[in-house]
């Protein structure tokens, strides 16, 4: 019989605010233990909580990004139990009332080639609701350490349909999620630091059967490598478990990313009772017609449409854009060089940008942000190596000075003596003939249409000019003399 | 919704934590049922036509900036700890 698998992903992204979601103490990662609490996140007697408008807009933006529908009401619930990364027994969240309702997120998976686009499709989403995050506990062998600096975190958890068949799927589904989160500034997704956590629901099915089988809860996808693994190596265990003729029963395991297995949490079996209710400390949310078109007005442009359109309008090479896209800042910054280039120069940026560019700022251990190269400078450039004042190599070197020190590139020219040596048109010409006649198979070849023979030539000629000579000025001397 | 018999006071024991001899259970079991049995009476009123409320007064909104406040500091946070290590609540060790 033939199997397929289902998959639901559960994925929970922390909001970058400033404060808390409930209570005004600071929010973040990389404190010292326990700094960022308050009577609040301790659960202390008297305390209530207050919402924070900052992590609502946010989730109001994410789900209008993602085509939900957004709740004119909704309201907070308490998740109640006992664990000692909750200071007050239970976790605000939302159960029957989220705030964003259907959407989808639009995926791409991988294509024939790197060079091509794959396929694109929407996964659907069931809800995005807001809750609290908890406090972190670190094991060791004989206690458990408690730190309730995450405690109060805003928290959205986005909540897939059970749609995907694939461990391809559910990591494209991921980085679209994270490439979304970090084109609105909804959130980092820093995986390493928590900002995006991952729960699969995976089960399989006879193909052709419409009923869902038995749910296995995959948890501690902490990597989006760990996602697309953990996920691949259980559909391949449930798979093995029936053809052994076994029987699937409904558990949580925990994936070991570094082992690459998993193990079952039975302890927690029992556990599930979380008896919701509202919570009445907190007032509901509404949310009218104006509040949310003054969000919809700060949503930018979807990574995907933005790749589409730099396609489009820049005819950039797909494998460029996949560099590009991904970070929101670099696709901007070349957007903005390739304005300043002018016509036709789009591709040329782009190459600089995925191997120069990323490879100066990899090498500098600094953010695009943080670095001192701006689009007027890089579009300097090009316009320079375009009008033949500079040749590739010596470009290759202003570009690190300009990396370096932020100088325009003409000034860098000037002060390292770098510019093309401006070229006696009849000493080129004279190469150019000499060239040609001592390269009669490469003359023939380019007579009977072999465009590329004409490369033959140029060695020649670079040498006789000292590989100074201007590339653009060599090629179109050339073609002029075997038009003769 | 429930009579003393559907109450389980084992689940509810484990649940909350707490360790019951056998004559409390017996004694919770009795006194948590009749709480069911006085909340059952609720269960009976017709609420055709009524939309659920989570709260009675006509208040919604209620928020403040995202400005960030300074905390209480570790001392102060950790004063209640009945156990403390590296700025951190020491407790019984727990599985995840």
């Amino acid at each position: 019989m033939n199997y397929e698998a289902v998959i639901g992903l559960e994925v929970h992204v922390q909001i970058k605010t400033h404060s808390k979601v409930f209570t005004r103490v600071g929010a973040g990662f990389g404190h010292e233990p326990n700094t960022l609490t308050d009577p609040v996140v301790l659960a202390l007697p008297g305390t209530l909580p207050v919402m924070n408008k900052a992590a609502l807009d946010a989730i109001i933006k994410a789900g209008l990004m993602l085509g939900c529908d957004i709740a004119p009401v909704c309201k907070w619930d308490r998740k109640q139990y006992f664990y000692p990364d909750s200071p007050k027994n239970y976790q605000i969240s939302q159960y029957d009332q989220p705030i964003c309702l259907g959407g989808s997120v639009e995926i791409e998976l991988p294509g024939a080639a790197r060079n091509v686009m794959g396929e694109h499709k929407k996964i659907a989403l069931t809800r995005i609701h807001l809750e609290e995050d908890v406090g972190k506990l670190n094991h060791h062998a004989t206690d458990s350490l408690v730190d309730y600096n995450r405690a109060g975190t805003p928290l959205m958890e986005i909540v897939s349909e059970p749609v995907m068949h694939t461990a391809e799927e559910a990591f494209a589904y991921l980085t679209s999620i994270r490439n979304t989160m970090i084109y609105g500034g909804i959130s980092d997704c820093d995986m390493e630091k928590g900002q995006l956590r991952c729960d699969a629901n995976i089960s399989i099915r006879p193909v052709g059967e419409t009923k869902l089988g038995t749910k296995v809860e995959l948890k501690n996808l902490n990597s989006i490598s760990y996602v697309r693994d953990g996920i691949a190596h259980e559909i391949k265990r449930q798979l093995a478990v029936v053809a052994a003729g076994g029987k699937l029963i409904q558990e949580t395991r925990d994936y070991d990313g570094v082992a690459g297995t998993s193990q079952s949490l039975r302890s927690k079996e029992m556990a599930h009772d979380y008896r919701y209710f509202p919570d009445p400390d907190l007032m509901p949310v509404h949310v009218d017609e104006a509040w949310k078109a003054e969000l919809r007005r700060a949503c930018p442009e979807l990574h995907f449409d933005k790749q589409r359109r730099l396609i489009a309008e820049y005819q950039v090479p797909y494998t460029i854009t996949s560099v590009l896209i991904p970070d929101r800042e670099l696709s901007d910054f070349f957007e903005a060089t390739a304005q300043l280039a002018g016509k036709g120069r789009a591709q040329a940026i782009g190459n600089w940008i995925a191997n120069d560019l990323l490879r100066e700022l990899g090498a500098a251990k600094v953010p695009l942000s943080a670095s001192k190269i701006s689009p007027a400078n890089l579009a300097a450039l090009i316009q320079l190596l375009d009008a033949g004042a500079l040749l590739n190599a010596a470009a290759k070197e202003v570009f690190t000075t300009m990396f370096a020190t932020g100088d325009a590139p003409a000034a860098i020219v000037a002060r390292l003596g770098l510019a093309a040596a401006p070229t006696d048109t009849g000493e080129l010409e004279a190469w150019c003939r000499e060239s040609i006649a001592a390269n009669a198979k490469a003359l023939a070849e380019f007579k009977s249409g072999k465009e590329s023979a004409i490369n033959a030539f140029k060695g020649s000629i670079m040498k006789a000019a000292k590989g100074k000579a201007n590339p653009k000025l060599v090629d179109e001397t050339l073609r002029r003399i075997l038009a003769e | 919704m429930s009579k003393t018999a559907e109450l389980n006071i084992d689940r509810v024991a484990e649940l909350s934590r707490l360790a019951l001899t056998p004559e409390e259970k017996t004694r919770f079991s009795a006194q948590l049922g009749s709480i069911l049995g006085h909340i059952e009476q609720l269960a009976k009123v017709d609420v055709t036509g009524i939309e659920p409320t989570a709260h009675a007064f006509p208040l919604n909104n209620v928020w403040a900036a995202d400005l960030a406040q300074p905390g209480l500091g570790v001392s102060a946070a950790l004063r209640n700890a009945p156990a403390q290590r590296d700025h951190m609540i020491v407790v019984p060790k727990v599985v995840d």
